[in-house]
């Protein structure tokens, strides 16, 4: 019984570890070919993110929002969903935070607070939901739609800090007046600002904490709920789950809120942790780093916290690789995709490997619906 | 073939857009505006016009890229970072020929902007098809290694010298309005419009074009009748690949002539709405493109004009929104090839 539980355990772990180690292969076969030296670079890269106390807190600041993101598409994975989507969710949540966080003087911090972490969920959840409702009444596909929104949130934050031209245009609502021609927003007042588990010079905010007991929520939603029986029901046969009576359309849409608040959480947790304000500038690759780490964590809790640490530990040696060895941060982003490439292929790695099975759970295919609801 | 005249409804859409615009450009330029109609000359001025036809080029060419993948029943989520793949290796190329001729250097460019491309295409048909991996993530991959790949290998020196030049066409351009707008365009611009009407009659006229649609709609019939499906589907792939690439290309050997880090920015996404929007047709795309193209060139005139009514952050969201209303079928509902996203196996025989 036990050793059945550890040899799951090792064929789930398999295929991501052996991304993993393909993916770091073939990064310093590049690096090697581009006239680079990745023993270097790789020490650097650990060295940075795990030799001391500052690099430990830098990746554990960085896992925050991937913890989030990755949640926030696994979620919809189960339901069978691509979730695109959590850039603009996470914008959204960022700016519903802000707009809370900046305003409100005076208020305690134990409403203040609170009240700043639940609109920013809130932004995400209605950004999350329109996908969801146009997937259900339209067909329209949520990959789609999650795209164009990604770029609607993009335009509208953009707007709401915008500092207005030199003609006059009409500056946002939630610009910052002191900060001249720069367009961005106020600091958040000290009552909705996450306080520090480690703070300054390191700045571990509690963000991290609650990360964590989301993924157990999500992970406790996902097993051990109705709901998420019906979650992931829908996700592994639509027609089954409509045939044994489940709402079948509200079950997409809920998902798609649920992974709308969790990205939303993400940039809550980024604004009211770490920069305390809102510029377009901010705004990285968070989203597509969301579906590699869900992808990463096979789309299980758990493992997308697994996969943030690995994540989280690439990009916060990235600075001090490319200071230690001169190789360009930029390799980083190769090996995430690279990992993406042959998490989402096991049959890639199962060739390589000559493995003759390799477990894997990304059961869904978001392509299959690509003509609307079956 | 209930279906064969919503594609032309598509196309006339097109077609009437354009021709509308055209119209509208002689008038307001011909014309002495009265001062409360000014404005006409901001929406309709000759820049405006020029510029939409700039920025529709890349959007086409992507488009035609998603069709090509699509009719043949590859999903093409990545046509962004083909573009990007496709921008780099012209600018590299370029870079590297800097002391040739320049019409021979830019040649070459374009040349590894099609090689480029072709490359990521026929990477995503062998992820999608031999190795399985969903369409969609196999496009996503795409993107993102495009992105880490371009700016890791990015030699921010590095300085391509030169770009292409208008082609000022004969008698043509001498047409008072029209000319300026229509004649008097970089090359890759001409290639790109010609690609339209080349693809739409290859995909509907020939015998390739009908195998491949039967491929992308019906693949289980496709190969009875003897048709080698995933061979359609390579080769569509990478055909389409190399058009995204040559909208990288044009991007950087007649655009901007340099190339910037994501200097796609978001282009290949709109491609693919306005494939949608244009309903898996040339033409269609063609119009889809040319609205999308507008709505910047809107964003700009407006700009440059000190118009600040409405922001202009709402202006450019238009096109995304115009999508989802597209995909969400409130304006006549598009129907993508039925067999798209499904991995194919001949039955043993």
């Amino acid at each position: 019984m036990k050793f059945r539980v550890l040899r799951q355990l090792g064929q789930t772990l398999l295929l991501p570890l052996l991304a993993l180690l393909t993916a770091l292969v073939l990064g310093a076969v590049i690096m090697l070919l581009s006239g680079d030296n990745p023993w270097e670079a790789y020490r650097g890269l650990f060295a940075g993110a795990l030799g001391n106390a500052r690099g430990w807190t830098s990746t554990v600041r960085r896992m925050t929002p991937l913890i989030l993101t990755g949640l926030s598409v696994a979620t919809a994975f189960k339901a069978g969903l691509f979730n695109i989507g959590a850039s603009g969710q996470f914008l959204m949540g960022t700016i519903a935070a802000v707009a809370v966080g900046v305003n409100f003087e005076g208020l305690p911090m134990v409403i203040h607070l609170p009240l700043a972490i639940l609109a920013g969920a809130l932004g995400g959840v209605i950004w999350g939901a329109i996908p969801g409702l146009l997937k259900v009444y339209t067909g329209a596909h949520e990959v789609i739609v999650t795209i164009m929104l990604n770029y609607i949130a993009s335009n509208f934050v953009g707007w709401t800090v915008y500092a207005g031209g030199t003609q006059g245009q009409t500056p946002g609502p939630l610009w910052d007046i002191t900060a001249g021609a720069v367009s961005e927003t106020r600091d958040v007042l000290l009552s909705a600002q996450l306080p520090y588990i480690i703070g300054p010079p390191y700045r571990v905010h509690w963000g991290f904490g609650l990360a964590l007991l989301i993924a157990l929520f999500v992970w406790w939603l996902l097993y051990k709920t109705i709901i998420g029986f019906e979650i992931r029901t829908v996700g592994q046969n639509l027609k089954a789950a409509r045939y044994a009576g489940m709402h079948v359309n509200w079950t997409i849409v809920r998902t798609m809120m649920l992974a709308g608040g969790l990205a939303g959480l993400a940039g809550t947790f980024e604004t009211l942790g770490v920069n305390h304000k809102f510029a377009p500038t901010f705004t990285g690759s968070v989203g597509f780093d969301g579906i590699t780490v869900a992808l990463l964590g096979q789309t299980h809790p758990l493992g997308v916290v697994l996969a943030s640490f690995m994540f989280g530990t690439l990009d916060a040696g990235g600075t001090r690789m490319q200071f230690d060895s001169g190789v360009s941060a930029d390799i980083i982003q190769v090996i995430q995709a690279l990992v993406l490439a042959f998490v989402a292929a096991p049959l890639l790695i199962r060739t390589i490997f000559r493995l003759r099975r390799v477990r894997h759970s990304l059961d869904t295919t978001p392509s299959a619906r690509w003509g609307g609801l079956v | 073939m209930s279906k064969r005249p919503l594609w032309r409804a598509t196309s006339l859409i097109a077609i009437g857009l354009s021709l509308a615009l055209m119209v509208m450009a002689v008038l307001v330029n011909t014309i002495t505006l009265p001062q409360e109609y000014a404005w006409l000359r901001i929406l309709f001025g000759i820049s405006a016009l020029n510029f939409t036809l700039r920025a529709t080029v890349p959007l086409v060419l992507g488009a035609l890229s998603g069709i090509l993948c699509e009719r043949s029943g590859i999903i093409n989520i990545g046509i962004e970072g083909m573009m990007l793949a496709g921008a780099f290796g012209a600018f590299v190329a370029k870079v590297a020929t800097n002391d040739w001729p320049l019409l021979s250097s830019l040649l070459v460019g374009v040349l590894a902007a099609l090689l480029v491309g072709g490359f990521m295409g026929l990477l995503h048909a062998i992820l999608s098809i031999r190795f399985r991996m969903d369409q969609i993530i196999s496009g996503t991959v795409l993107i993102i290694l495009a992105t880490g790949f371009t700016s890791y290998l990015f030699d921010r020196d590095a300085v391509a010298e030169g770009k292409f030049s208008a082609l000022h066409i004969p008698i043509l351009a001498d047409i008072p309005v029209l000319g300026r707008i229509l004649f008097e365009n970089p090359p890759l611009t001409y290639l790109a419009l010609i690609l339209v009407v080349v693809i739409h009659v290859a995909l509907f006229y020939t015998r390739w074009g009908l195998r491949t649609r039967a491929v992308g709609e019906h693949p289980r019939a496709a190969d009875t009748v003897g048709i080698n499906v995933n061979r359609y589907r390579y080769v569509n792939t990478t055909i389409g690949g190399m058009l995204a690439g040559l909208a990288g290309g044009f991007l950087v050997l007649e655009a901007v002539g340099q190339f910037q880090e994501g200097m796609t920015a978001g282009r290949g996404f709109i491609a693919l709405a306005a494939m949608i929007f244009g309903n898996w047709n040339p033409f269609g795309a063609l119009g889809a493109s040319l609205l999308f193209g507008y709505t910047q060139a809107l964003q700009n005139e407006l700009l440059l004009a000190g118009f600040t009514t409405v922001p202009r952050q709402f202006v450019s969201m238009l096109p995304y929104v115009v999508t989802i209303i597209a995909v969400s079928g409130f304006v006549g509902r598009v129907r993508p090839p039925a067999a798209e996203g499904k991995v194919y196996e001949t039955e043993a025989h």
